[in-house]
């Protein structure tokens, strides 16, 4: 009785010791966050940590933590895509491979798992945090302290995921759990809990950055700036933080209805007692279809900023565009049932989920017609965003076709769950989303950090990656021709697929490396931080066209001295030909800037609901109490407390702006010799952030 | 050396796997009508795509920056004309294939009778975890994991599943359709060649998942016959209890036939989900009440 | 770009977008709703041999229900006018009367389910009924936490008085609460009253 009290369902047993794999899998992880852990102590930084980092309601500093996170996760989603290929490359007729089928399939439901919500998701959110309020002229976002908090529950989230390799099993259900295989008669352990409470919790941090990020874009911009003169990327923005808002709470409806089956013994999704399992199927995807274009947009957006900027020339058909934007934020509800043709609805019905599917192909083509006459006639550098830009259209175009050749039912009856699915979805997501994201986090370093990433390593992370996306991915989609259904273990050599699958194995490694060129690069770049072509003293290092290439690099604590006010798409790029024509620069007055302090109650409250998290996956009944009790006094204290704001002097607001005007101007002389006192420069303003 | 020589060898087992095409190499009517659908989608679309790479790399070379010949039009953002064509080129494909979609989602449902002479031969599939078992309610047998048909004759395959969901495939005569529980799904197809062909479930179902493949052989109608006639001595009967057995999970199950079903055992896999009177197959109350599936948690 | 500093503009507008991310999330809680509804339209009839749903209610009795939590909306609305002039004691004695009559409402329902459950009819026994317990229960949860939320408004309006900050949580709790009385107006109508008829 104390015993089930103190531990719930949890057991030494549920620790994998006779799963070598697992094991060691677990065990580096422990020892990683170990090493962490006491690097930490070492350096004596917990104090740093905690100040400037865990508390902090800085956009740019939680979109920073965001690509930690993102970056992190996406080292483990793609240990298990690496596992998953080896295991496919040689199952094959006698040899089973080395993975048993329970833990293949735990590895291809994870991978779905933090491929999407724990790496693409904070991606996008980290992208936004940097960008969006820089490119609207705002100091921060509507809500700086629940951006917090939704950090902290991703993290939460991505944390209970991990944790789940090491105590207990993750589910083996497919990324998507579809019951009844997800309801308690078909996994009774604690897999499928694992996942619900992780996407839970998550989903409820994503859901509240939409709501966050909706009134910031709507309600903050600087004065003048129209809705039909914001950036593309937060027009692309908006439209996916309207997605998130209306498509997540169907997510969070929807686990709590399979918890309730779960937890309660209901009967939405079971098999019998009038449940219905197909009902969960068309909510999942009622969330889910939006879901990849919440992934998508953002990354359109980066592609028309990126285009603008190295073409030197606007974005051709800027409005064109932007309804583009809309029409597919529309659309893209109307349409999840193209992920289930195959589940008998009748030829009407099939047919015009089928047709609304391919309409969405129009906008999308427009769009990138549109990419192409930017490029048209203009400068094209091919910086690395721009390499990933190009990448992108010829690969995603590709992926354009073969999604459109599915949203044909009779020929998706053929491959529907085929690997000619797994190979079109990888497609558009590696070629859409991650070539995007890549290409955002390249040109926005420098605004954050003041620093630009190696060109040459840039260009080694593309090529790896565009070619070993083709080397990885074509094939998969042949085999899928061939009949090859996704989430096998193991084949017969009759089929002829061993080739190909081999071939995709050594794309994965030519991936692999470069992920590898990727981290080499954010390691060489930090280190050489100072020096010539790494630093960026201007705060305009791409000879951008929007508001944040107005500010110094790294971007202020407050962003804008002084609030802009525009009269046009690419303001800056405006008022920068404007100054080149000999128009005067008035002397700034500054005033007190207005700013959120930091508070810690977002990390507690993110660390408390993974506590309750974890004690609902064992049934820990005094964990349960702790996390939930907790949850709701971090949320009540927080409404008693007053001091949530300070006022920045003006005085303070020029001496900073100052020290960056000194900056610039010895950049622009001799950039080597002061490179050890701008490095000291750099600092100090980050610190200037509490 | 070694890995050259392997190479040589994946090349050339990549040209011999060609024809391995299951899906470009029909051998059924409703298959080949979703192959020469998939062909001439792809052709239509690949009208457009393979321009649009080919016109990306050449715009993106022609106007590099280091070619200060081509022009610069720094202002240029917009031309009615061009926006119209951006707008119109994907209208006219997609219209195109909206057309061939209505038509084709009608023509090759795959719950619409073949347009073909006969009566055809009725199959009830139920998909258990993790094997098939298909009944011949007119002829009053079943087998497991494999299934017998004439070819040239309309096949009807109707679906069910006693485990989670699952999908019938067979890639050579037609695209898939799921099996749920409780529900009743129907596949018409046609086999227009004799041969043996694969048959699986496409739809995730757990661990057993990988071997839940089953063979279609399709043959004479008199070799049909014969192995009906067959079958019907075999010493194998499908009663409740037999049928109680075969739920279990189990994996990588031999052919199995049976000279006897029980009458109506399809339906009743059927309605047992869905009401409590017909709860129990032979007498056992076999499914759970919410209750003991709440206590039955983590057992 | 012309120099034009608004930080006093920025303060004062802090309030309407507050309010707005607000009707945000009521925006995202709809969402939520809309699901539930779905999904009880999908079961209501999946009652897996048992009895109609319809047949389980007593109209008259929700009816009750619907009143208090009708009226609870229009005391609110007393509380605001309140408010308006500036008089806490008025807001505190309104916000009270809402709050009895809230309570009152969730007894009530409360008493339904224990009802329904001890004869036997449990979120247990059907998908049917599943959908019941689940969508009327979330609007329940609801209001539940309206009202601790509103007993927390009530304390800090005797601590703070009318301040900015507690004037702007009584917007919100008024958003909140007039939402749920809006979704119970559906729940009403569509659980209880189109079954019956």
């Amino acid at each position: 009785m104390l015993n089930s009290f103190i531990f719930g369902n949890l057991t030494l047993d549920a620790i994998p010791y006779h799963e070598p794999i697992i094991m060691v899998a677990g065990v580096m992880m422990v020892l990683g966050v170990f090493a962490v852990l006491g690097g930490i102590t070492f350096f004596k930084k917990w104090g740093y940590l905690w100040k400037e980092w865990v508390t902090t309601v800085d956009h740019k500093k939680i979109g920073v933590m965001y690509i930690i996170l993102a970056v992190v996760m996406l080292l483990r989603g793609f240990a298990d895509a690496l596992m998953m290929r080896t295991q496919q490359a040689i199952a094959v007729g006698h040899s089973m491979g080395y993975l048993p089928p329970s833990h293949y399939d735990q590895i291809f439901t994870a991978h779905g798992v933090i491929m999407i919500f724990f790496v693409a998701m904070p991606l996008m959110f980290g992208l936004l945090n940097l960008a969006v309020p820089l490119q609207i002229g705002a100091r921060d976002v509507a809500f700086p302290y629940l951006n917090s908090l939704s950090f902290w529950l991703t993290v939460s989230g991505a944390i209970l995921v991990n944790i789940s390799l090491i105590v207990g099993k993750f589910a083996a259900t497919g990324w998507l759990a579809y019951p009844p295989l997800s309801g308690l008669v078909y996994s009774p352990g604690v897999g499928v809990d694992y996942y619900i409470w992780a996407l839970q919790i998550s989903g409820v941090g994503s859901l509240l950055s939409g709501v966050n990020f909706t009134a910031t874009i709507l309600k903050m911009r600087c004065p003048g700036m129209k809705l039909m003169k914001m950036p593309i990327f937060t027009w692309t923005a908006l439209c996916a933080m309207v997605l998130v808002i209306l498509a997540f709470p169907v997510l969070t409806a929807t686990l709590a209805m399979l918890t309730l089956d779960r937890y309660m013994g209901m009967h939405f999704f079971t098999a019998a007692f009038g449940g219905n399992a197909m009902l969960y199927v068309n909510l999942i995807w009622a969330w889910g279809h939006p879901e990849v274009y919440i992934l998508i947009l953002p990354a359109f957006g980066i592609y028309s900023e990126v285009v603008a900027t190295f073409c030197k020339k606007p974005l051709f058909g800027y409005s064109s565009m932007v309804w583009a934007s809309i029409v597919i934020t529309f659309l893209s509800f109307s349409v999840w049932l193209h992920h289930f043709f195959t589940m008998g609805s009748g030829a009407n019905v099939n047919a015009v989920f089928g047709i609304a599917t391919m309409i969405i192909a129009v906008p999308t083509g427009a769009k990138i017609f549109n990419w192409l006459f930017t490029m048209y006639r203009g400068r094209v550098q091919f910086s690395v965003p721009m390499l990933w830009t190009i990448g992108f259209i010829t690969t995603f175009a590709v992926g354009g076709m073969t999604g459109v050749l599915m949203s044909v039912p009779a020929v998706d009856f053929q491959i529907h769950n085929s690997e000619f699915l797994v190979a079109h979805f990888h497609n558009t997501i590696i070629g859409g989303v991650v070539f995007g994201y890549f290409a955002g986090l390249t040109y926005w370093c420098p605004k954050i950090f003041g620093f630009k990433l190696n060109e040459k390593l840039g260009k080694v992370t593309f090529w790896c990656w565009f070619i070993g996306f083709y080397v990885a991915f074509m094939p998969v989609y042949i085999v899928g021709l061939m009949g090859m259904t996704r989430r096998i273990n193991h084949y017969s050599a009759a089929t002829g697929w061993h080739p190909y699958l081999v071939v995709a194995f050594i794309g994965a490694l030519i991936i692999a490396a470069g992920i590898a060129s990727l981290v080499l690069n954010i390691a060489l770049s930090i280190k050489n931080r100072n020096k010539e072509g790494y630093l960026d003293t201007t705060g305009d290092p791409w000879d951008g066209r929007t508001l944040e290439w107005s500010i110094p690099s790294p971007a202020p604590f407050y962003n804008f001295a002084l609030t802009p006010e525009v009269d046009s798409i690419d303001a800056f790029w405006k008022t920068k030909q404007e100054i080149a024509q000999g128009k005067s620069v008035q002397k700034p007055a500054y005033q007190d800037i207005h700013m959120p302090k930091n508070t810690s109650t977002g990390f507690f409250i993110g660390a408390l609901s993974g506590l309750f998290g974890f004690g609902m996956v064992w049934q820990i009944p005094w964990l349960i109490a702790v996390g939930f009790i907790g949850v709701l006094v971090a949320m009540v204290a927080r409404s008693f407390s007053t001091d949530t704001d300070y006022y920045v002097k003006a005085a303070d607001v020029e001496a900073t702006e100052a020290k960056y005007a000194a900056l610039r101007q010895r950049g622009a002389s001799s950039l080597g010799d002061s490179a050890e006192d701008d490095g000291m420069l750099g600092s100090e303003i980050l610190n200037k952030a509490t | 050396m070694k890995l050259l020589r392997y190479l040589s060898f994946l090349a050339v087992m990549l040209l011999l796997s060609g024809c391995k095409m299951a899906l470009l190499d029909p051998k059924g009517m409703v298959a080949a009508s979703e192959k020469h659908l998939l062909l001439s989608a792809t052709g239509l679309m690949l009208l457009v795509v393979v321009p649009v790479i080919l016109l990306t790399l050449f715009i993106a070379w022609k106007y590099r920056a280091s070619n200060k010949n081509a022009k610069y039009a720094p202002d240029w953002t917009h031309s009615t004309v061009l926006e119209t064509v951006c707008w119109a080129i994907p209208c006219v494909i997609i219209g195109i294939l909206a057309v061939m979609t209505w038509v084709s989602s009608h023509k090759l449902d795959p719950y619409r009778p073949l347009n073909v002479k006969g009566k055809p031969l009725v199959i009830e599939a139920v998909a258990l975890n993790w094997k098939w078992l298909f009944i011949y309610p007119e002829q009053g047998i079943a087998s497991v994991n494999f299934v017998q048909i004439p070819t040239n004759v309309p096949v009807r395959f109707v679906i069910t599943a006693d485990a989670p969901m699952n999908s019938l495939e067979i890639p050579r005569l037609a695209g898939q359709i799921y099996a749920m529980t409780g529900m009743r799904t129907k596949l018409n197809l046609i086999a227009n060649e004799a041969g043996d062909y694969h048959g699986f479930s496409a739809n995730y179902s757990g661990e057993g998942f990988t071997n839940m493949k089953f063979i279609v052989r399709a043959s004479s109608k008199k070799a049909f016959d014969q192995w009906l006639a067959k079958e019907r001595h075999s010493p194998n009967k499908l009663t409740a209890a037999v049928y109680q057995k075969l739920t279990q999970p189990s994996e990588n199950d031999a052919i199995k036939y049976y000279s006897f079903v029980k009458p109506h055992l399809f339906e009743e896999v059927i309605t047992s989900y869905m009401k409590p009177e017909i709860q129990s197959i032979d007498g056992n109350d076999r499914r759970l009440t919410g209750k003991e599936v709440t206590g039955k948690r983590h057992a | 770009m012309t120099d034009h500093s608004t930080t006093a503009d920025h303060h004062h507008s802090a309030d309407a977008v507050d309010v707005f991310g607000f009707w945000l999330y009521i925006l995202s809680d709809c969402v939520l709703f809309a699901t539930l509804f779905a999904t009880f339209a999908v079961l209501q009839f999946s009652t897996y041999g048992g009895p109609a749903l319809h047949e389980l209610f007593s109209l008259p009795y929700v009816l009750g229900e619907t009143m208090f939590l009708l009226f609870s909306s229009f005391t609110y609305g007393l509380a605001m006018m309140a408010h308006y002039k500036g008089n806490t004691r008025r807001v505190l004695q309104w916000l009270m009367v809402t709050f009895i009559l809230g309570v009152s409402f969730v007894v009530m329902e409360v008493n339904e389910f224990v009802h329904l459950v001890h004869e036997g009819h449990t979120w247990q026994s059907s998908g049917a009924l599943s959908a019941f317990f689940t969508l009327v229960g979330t609007h329940g949860l609801h209001v539940t936490i309206g009202l601790i939320w509103m007993g927390l408004m009530m304390f800090q309006l005797m601590k703070f008085k009318l301040t900015p900050d507690t004037s702007r949580r009584l917007t919100y709790l008024g958003l909140f609460w007039h939402f749920l009385d809006i979704v119970w107006i559906f729940v009403f109508t569509f659980v209880y009253l189109m079954g019956a008829i």
